[in-house]
């Protein structure tokens, strides 16, 4: 046994054990960037862990001057402008999904699909350009004083229409991950057996009625997964937010204010940090924070979406 | 299920459906709200001097160096990226299909694919940057190359599961080594798809700007200064695009902010038709 063991590992040539230990190690580098990401943000962020403790997560203060810093207003305005984002992507991910897969003939769902893979290919600068020249002051002059008059016994909707601030990054978020839920939620309706499809339609159900308790029911996990691959992108959504959120350390109930959010704050702060070594442990701590919080987000999403993928074996 | 009238029923079903119209038109408006802006505003901006001069002079110069310093980084960064995620991808499907070890690299990169780009320039800057103590645009190329490094190693897994396995077996049964087989039949029997994913990975990271600003930062000159001081894209920052966008377009001149407007035309120009391109050719070839 052992004689024929040996002589089967002689029979790989050299080359082609070479070629494989390089597949390997090639395949093992992203093991290891992960690794190495999640050591070197926790060595970075070492001095304000040991500086603020878990302070830091509860103060709002931010001050680069006598370099005291707290994570508050980064995380609440990273949660907020998130939460907007979800509420109005998932729905209409929902009914475009619904629209390709049900209701469209084969041209326009080809139009329809390519129109959204382009809107995710947008760099993420350009919604940012746009969203601070073109849609805050749209916002200001159009959507929120509208708002502000009719909704404002509602604390959301308080304070003075700037154009700039959590409810139009929100919004801005919504749409840049509108096209990633859809994709996923189409390819989760198109798993659905015809069968089970056809017998609601047999028992006369509408196309609603198909759609909420047959396919929401079945393909659920799927969903789940693309609801989480789409708060993964916002919550690290970076320069889109840059632009537009106004980047203030404040909590404040009116999602018109400037606010900042934890992609944002590295990203606009970094520069005035590089020279401050507990400044930019403070940003490395901030990036940990995403880091962590991404990669839960990321190990909920893959583990629905492989478990309909096992179910439904293979396809997505 | 509750009890409701059919008039109900149908109701709500018209609903839906006139929402999810709605919902489509939305996305395609947006699209083309955003492209009409771009362009219109990109355009005005066009003259020679923004194509032929450097961003030294500010309003009155132009972003030639920031073009050649975005193909310089986005060039090093395929070059670094795309081959270790095509010899990973080899791995994934030929070796390492359902072993422990393969179930975890997937996941590895399925849960790298959806890092926040910033967070890649943050770990780029304190492994290089930190480290070496100057900006340069290698690091950037390499945060980018990281990005690009697990869409092509899932893409290519892709791509080679769906060979046929008969036509590995027809190789090996004519006695070709393993890694002829893979490389001279497999590479080339899913030559399409493998170069459709390199392109679409190019085409994403061409427009990053979150993690070149830990990285490559920018420049007012030329990526390499006449004289060929090849060096400096490894120890100084590099011009690029989008950085560029990022301080003209953030700047109170209005000049500045024209030059942004023509910079960001230019990289979704570019994005697009590396994106536009890869899906044609995918398509033509799978006819």
């Amino acid at each position: 046994m052992a004689e024929l063991r040996k002589k089967s590992k002689n029979s790989q040539s050299l080359p082609d054990r070479i070629f494989k230990a390089l597949t390997f190690a090639s395949a093992l580098i992203i093991i290891v960037l992960m690794a190495g990401l999640f050591l070197q943000l926790v060595w970075h962020s070492m001095p304000t862990i040991r500086k603020f403790g878990f302070e830091f997560f509860l103060s709002k203060q931010w001050d680069p001057v006598n370099l005291q810093f707290g994570a508050l207003s980064s995380i609440y305005g990273t949660i907020v402008t998130s939460v907007i984002a979800m509420i109005i992507a998932v729905p209409l991910s929902f009914v475009i999904a619904l629209f390709l897969v049900e209701i469209a003939g084969p041209k326009v769902r080809v139009v329809v699909s390519q129109a959204l893979d382009l809107l995710a290919a947008i760099p993420s600068i350009i919604y940012g350009m746009w969203g601070l020249f073109i849609f805050a002051p749209f916002m200001q002059d159009h959507i929120q004083p509208f708002l502000g008059k009719y909704f404002s016994f509602l604390p959301f909707f308080k304070g003075t229409p700037m154009g700039i601030g959590m409810f139009t990054s929100g919004l801005i978020l919504a749409l840049m991950i509108l096209p990633f839920i859809s994709a996923v939620m189409r390819d989760v309706f198109q798993m659905v057996p015809p069968v089970v499809k056809e017998s609601a339609y047999g028992v006369g159900s509408t196309t609603w009625e198909v759609s909420y308790h047959v396919t929401m029911k079945y393909g659920m996990q799927g969903m789940l997964g693309a609801v989480f691959l789409g708060l993964g992108r916002a919550i690290g959504e970076t320069m889109a937010v840059t632009f537009v959120i106004g980047n203030a350390y404040t909590v404040s109930a009116s999602l018109f204010d400037p606010a900042t959010t934890i992609a944002s704050t590295l990203a606009s702060q970094f520069s005035e940090a590089v020279s401050q070594p507990v400044f930019k442990s403070t940003l490395m701590e901030l990036g940990l924070v995403l880091f962590i919080v991404t990669f839960g987000i990321q190990v909920a999403a893959q583990w629905w979406l492989n478990k309909i993928r096992r179910s439904s074996g293979g396809g997505l | 299920m509750k009890k409701r009238p059919v008039f109900m029923r149908k109701f709500t079903d018209r609903l839906v459906k006139v929402a999810s119209v709605i919902a489509a038109l939305v996305g395609i408006f947006f699209l083309f709200w955003i492209l009409l802006v771009v362009v219109t505003k990109g355009l005005s901006a066009f003259n020679l001097k923004f194509f032929t001069d450097i961003s030294l002079d500010g309003e009155k110069g132009g972003i030639a160096n920031a073009i050649v310093g975005t193909i310089v980084i986005t060039f090093t960064a395929v070059i670094l990226g795309v081959p270790a995620g095509l010899l990973g991808g080899v791995f994934l499907s030929e070796y390492g299909r359902s072993s422990r070890i393969g179930s975890i690299i997937r996941f590895s990169s399925n849960v790298m694919m959806g890092m926040p780009s910033i967070i890649i320039g943050l770990f780029v800057y304190s492994i290089i940057v930190y480290n070496t103590g100057t900006f340069s645009g290698f690091s950037g190329a390499f945060a980018l190359a990281i990005i690009m490094l697990p869409v092509v190693l899932r893409t290519t897994e892709d791509m080679l599961s769906l060979v046929p396995n008969a036509l590995r077996e027809a190789a090996m049964a004519l006695g070709a080594p393993r890694w002829k087989v893979t490389l001279h039949v497999l590479f080339r029997a899913a030559k399409t798809g493998l170069i459709t994913g390199v392109l679409l990975a190019t085409a994403r990271v061409s427009g990053e700007t979150a993690p070149l600003l830990f990285t490559s930062l920018n420049s007012y000159y030329w990526p390499a200064e006449p004289g060929w001081h090849f060096w400096q894209f490894f120890n100084s920052p590099t011009a690029n695009l989008t950085v560029t966008i990022n301080d003209y377009a953030m700047s109170p001149y209005a000049g500045l902010n024209s030059i942004a407007w023509g910079a960001a035309l230019m990289i979704t120009a570019g994005v697009l038709a590396l994106n536009i391109t890869a899906r044609i050719f995918f398509r033509e070839a799978k006819k």
